[in-house]
Parts: C-alpha cells; sequence; structure tokens
C-alpha cells in the first residue's frame, strides 16, 4: 500500500514544522504570561478605581498572585457532574480556549513578525473568533443543568449579534485600507490612524468586542446575580481554569485587533526619527496594554446591561450605524476619487 | 427640545464620558486600605473589647466581690461566688464571664465601685473552641497584668467625662 505521506517525510519539510511548532510556542507561552498578568491588572486596577490597594500579599506588591492562583486550580479536583455528557463536557473549555489562540497566527507583532502572512487575514481573524461561540453553547449544553444552558444561550445570541457590526466596522477599515491582510492595513495608516477619520466606528468597535468577548457591562452570560457564573457554573479545577484562559487570551486577542485595524498596529504615534527607533513591538504592546485596559476601566465603571437594551442596542443602533457608515465612507471615498 | 437634547447625550456618550472621568480620578486618588495586621486604626478611649480584672499596684485584686456586675449585667454572662478570705477581707473565689453571652455593653464597667472590672483595648481573642470563651478569674486577673498599662491611660482619657 502506497503512503503518499510518506514523500512529505524529508529532512526539509520536518525541520520546517520544527521552526513552525517553536513560532508558536513564541507567541502562546508569553501570551498565557499575559493572561495570567492580566488576571493580576484586573484585580489591581478595579481595586485602585475602588480605593482599594486589590492583592498584595503574595510576592512583592502582589506580582506572586497569578502563580498562586495557577497552582490552586492546578490542584483543584475536576468535577463531571453525574447528569452531564461527559465528552462535549470536557471537550468545551478546549474549544473555547483554542479558537482564541487560533487567531494569534495573523496577527502582527512588528513589521515582518507574523507567524503566517496571509491576504484574507481579517476575514480569518472573524472566522475564527466566532468559532468560540461553539465551546461556549456546548459547555451550556453539556452540563445539564438550566444556569449554564440559559448563559449559554445568552451568551450565543449577544456573540452573533455584535459580531454583525463588528464584522461592518471592519468593512469601512478595509474599505478605506484597500486590503484585507493585516500587515498592509496597517502600513496604510502610516499616514493617519484609522482611528480619527473613523472615530465613531471606533468607539462602536470598542463597545462590540466588549460585547464579543462577554465583559462588563455585557457580562450577562455569567451574570452572578441571576445565572450562578452562567455556561461555566458546572465547571471546576481546569476545566474552568480554561474558560477563565479563553476569555482573557481573547480579550487580548481583540485589543490586538483595534490596535492593528484603528491605531496603527506597530507604527508610532508620529512619525520622528526618536519614535522610530523604538522597537515597533513596544508600540503594539503599548496599544494592547491601553485597550485592555479600557476593558478593565469599563468593569469598574458601568453597571451590567438588560438582556433587552443589549439586543437593542445590538440590532437597532449598531447595525443601522454601522450601515449607514459604510455607505458614508464608500460615497465619500467615490466622491473624492479616492478608491484603489 | 428637552429630548432631543436627551437623546443627543445619549447617543454622544456624555454619561458614560461622565462616568468614566469618575472611575478615571479615583484611580489615581490616596486609597484607603488599611494592612491590618500590620497596620491598625486608632481605636476610642473609650472602646469596650476584651474583658480584664485589675489589681492595685501592691498586687491586691481589686474586686471586693459586691456582685453589682454580676446583677447589672443584662446578658447574664457573670457568675460570682464570694468568701472572707483567711485575713477577714471580702474576695470572690470564682468570677467568671462567659465571652459568648457577653454584648459588650460596658455596664459592668458602669457599676464597678472600684473600677476592678473593665473592658480593656484588645478585640483580637477569637478563639477555635468555645471553651477557650468561658474566662475564670485567672484568665481575667491574667488580662488585666497584660493590659495595666493601656487600661489605665484609656481610663485616665475618659475621667474627666465621667
Amino acid at each position: 500500500m502506497e503512503l503518499p505521506f510518506i514523500e512529505l517525510l524529508t529532512w526539509d519539510n520536518i525541520w520546517a514544522l520544527v521552526i513552525i511548532v517553536l513560532k508558536v510556542m513564541a507567541i502562546t507561552l508569553p501570551l498565557f504570561g499575559c493572561v495570567a498578568y492580566l488576571t493580576l491588572a484586573e484585580r489591581k486596577v478595579i481595586g485602585y478605581m475602588q480605593l482599594r490597594i486589590g492583592p498584595n500579599q503574595v510576592g512583592p506588591k502582589g506580582l506572586g498572585q497569578p502563580l498562586a492562583d495557577v497552582v490552586k486550580m492546578m490542584f483543584k479536583e475536576f468535577i463531571i457532574p453525574s447528569d452531564a455528557s461527559k465528552v462535549p463536557f470536557i471537550i468545551a473549555p478546549m474549544m473555547v480556549l483554542i479558537p482564541a489562540l487560533m487567531a494569534w497566527a495573523v496577527i502582527p507583532f512588528d513589521e515582518g513578525a507574523v507567524l503566517a502572512d496571509i491576504n484574507l487575514g481579517v476575514l480569518y481573524l472573524l472566522a475564527v473568533s466566532s468559532l468560540g461561540v461553539y465551546g461556549v453553547l456546548i459547555a451550556g449544553w453539556a452540563s445539564n443543568s438550566k444556569y449554564p444552558f440559559l448563559g449559554a444561550v445568552r451568551s450565543g445570541a449577544q456573540m452573533v449579534s455584535y459580531e454583525v457590526s463588528m464584522g461592518l466596522t471592519i468593512m469601512t477599515v478595509i474599505l478605506l485600507a484597500g486590503s484585507m491582510n493585516l500587515s498592509e492595513i496597517v502600513e496604510a495608516q502610516r499616514g493617519m490612524w484609522y482611528m480619527i477619520p473613523l472615530f465613531p466606528m471606533f468607539i462602536v468597535f470598542i463597545i462590540s468586542i466588549l460585547a464579543e468577548t462577554n465583559r462588563a457591562p455585557f457580562d450577562l452570560p455569567e451574570g452572578e446575580a441571576e445565572l450562578v457564573a452562567g455556561f461555566h457554573s458546572e465547571y471546576a479545577g481546569m476545566g474552568f481554569a480554561l474558560f477563565f484562559l479563553g476569555e482573557y487570551a481573547n480579550m487580548i486577542l481583540m485589543s490586538a485587533i483595534t490596535a492593528i485595524i484603528f491605531m496603527g498596529g506597530w507604527l508610532p504615534p508620529v512619525s520622528t526619527p526618536l519614535l522610530n527607533a523604538v522597537p515597533g513591538f513596544f508600540w503594539f504592546s503599548l496599544k494592547v496594554a491601553f485597550i485592555l485596559f479600557v476593558f478593565l476601566w469599563a468593569r469598574a465603571t458601568l453597571p451590567r446591561f438588560r438582556y433587552d437594551q443589549l439586543m437593542r442596542l445590538g440590532w437597532k443602533i449598531f447595525l443601522p450605524f454601522t450601515l449607514l457608515w459604510l455607505v458614508v465612507v464608500a460615497s465619500s471615498m467615490h466622491i473624492f476619487g479616492l478608491v484603489n | 427640545m428637552k429630548k432631543l437634547w436627551q437623546n443627543l447625550r445619549q447617543f454622544l456618550l456624555l454619561d458614560m464620558v461622565a462616568g468614566f472621568a469618575v472611575t478615571l480620578k479615583n484611580f489615581f486618588s490616596p486609597k484607603f486600605t488599611i494592612n491590618y495586621p500590620l497596620e491598625r486604626t486608632p481605636t476610642s478611649p473609650r472602646f469596650r473589647g476584651e474583658h480584664a480584672l485589675r489589681r492595685y499596684p501592691n498586687g491586691e485584686e481589686r474586686c471586693i466581690a459586691c456582685k453589682l456586675c454580676e446583677a447589672i449585667c443584662p446578658a447574664q454572662a457573670i457568675v460570682i461566688e464570694a468568701e472572707a478570705r483567711e485575713d477577714g477581707s471580702r474576695r470572690t473565689t470564682r468570677y467568671d464571664i462567659d465571652m459568648v453571652k457577653c454584648i459588650y455593653c460596658g455596664l459592668c464597667e458602669e457599676a464597678c465601685p472600684v473600677d476592678a472590672i473593665v473592658e480593656g483595648p484588645n478585640f483580637e481573642f477569637a478563639a477555635e473552641d468555645r471553651k477557650n470563651l468561658l474566662y475564670d478569674k485567672d484568665k481575667l486577673l491574667q488580662n488585666g497584668d497584660e493590659f495595666e498599662i493601656r487600661i489605665a491611660e484609656r481610663l485616665m482619657k475618659d475621667a474627666p467625662y465621667r
């Protein structure tokens, strides 16, 4: 019997594979570190905004807190409820985390520093980021319990609704940049960040990514007042930790997307020789950190939306508004002859 | 017109901007947190904490077993038994306070004619076992010896207002 794969097993291919795996590691491992410290940053920032000081006991200034949390999570028992469907119950947390990590393949950290420089980067991002909702739905269904079920239903509806306005918002950026390649979108912002001409879209996008990642004030799927913890009520130990990782990895991902399509990715704020000398990765991280701060800031400031308000905002305000703005951008580009 | 203005405010997210400004201001303002076991808030001289039986400077215990505290205690947490000592003076043979029953009203201290029973400044006497909260005379006298300096200071500070 012929084995067609055998021919692919040349040393060159194996070497290429090893390089790719190393690159993937170089992206995901620091990402996990960022997630861990984002949880600490969240507790610190919210604490400071509530006139508290947040965790400060583990290590200097509380910097050991994420490690303590990780150890706690790992040693907790992973409980599978007796009525749950076991296989989907175990798979669901992975299905939340994996798309959040997959999407990083197309994110350019610096000029040329991207794992897969594909021409449909934006489309890939939209496709992968909407996969996460399956994990949430499966988790809610497999738990076989009323709160996770309701949480999953809400989450599904919410993520689908806000993807529409998110997609339309990104469409205006694609119109202006004339490309779906994320690196080219960043390069197109060399003159001016899209945040400035598309400021209303920027705000809509920020609000949409809050809803998309199920963060406050749109954290209805886990509204603890009515749904305990929403879709992950029945999870403990590592299962819960994976959901947690997924949520925070998604937050960082969405911040990175915002930084790339609206705030000029790795480009410095003003193109002067001094600022250009700073590595692009620094500017990129700074922008991502700023948007993450906005995430936490919003959580410390705003109360949770009611469910019907959430849907009204998504379908009756954002959808017509983004559609209108798309037409405005397209027609003004036509009038001023900016069509690429 | 008012309605229009309201809609405009909502549309421009002005209320939200105001809210964000408040949290940002708080982010930079000084924090109220006190690092409890390392830092403490000051306690008033009238603070009513753990009980103590005091002694005179010569080491003689103050309590004369008049049982006024036992009588006034609204929670009936105090039990006293008394007998004449060998030198003829009247002293307690038993002085128990059930710290679980006690409501820390301070009436025993008010009733005491010789300032023997007082409520001291200590409030960190939580115990893992209920038995350890049934104080007897030895424990109360020991408290008195331990906190005498602070008790005397607070009595002195509060004296002008009595």
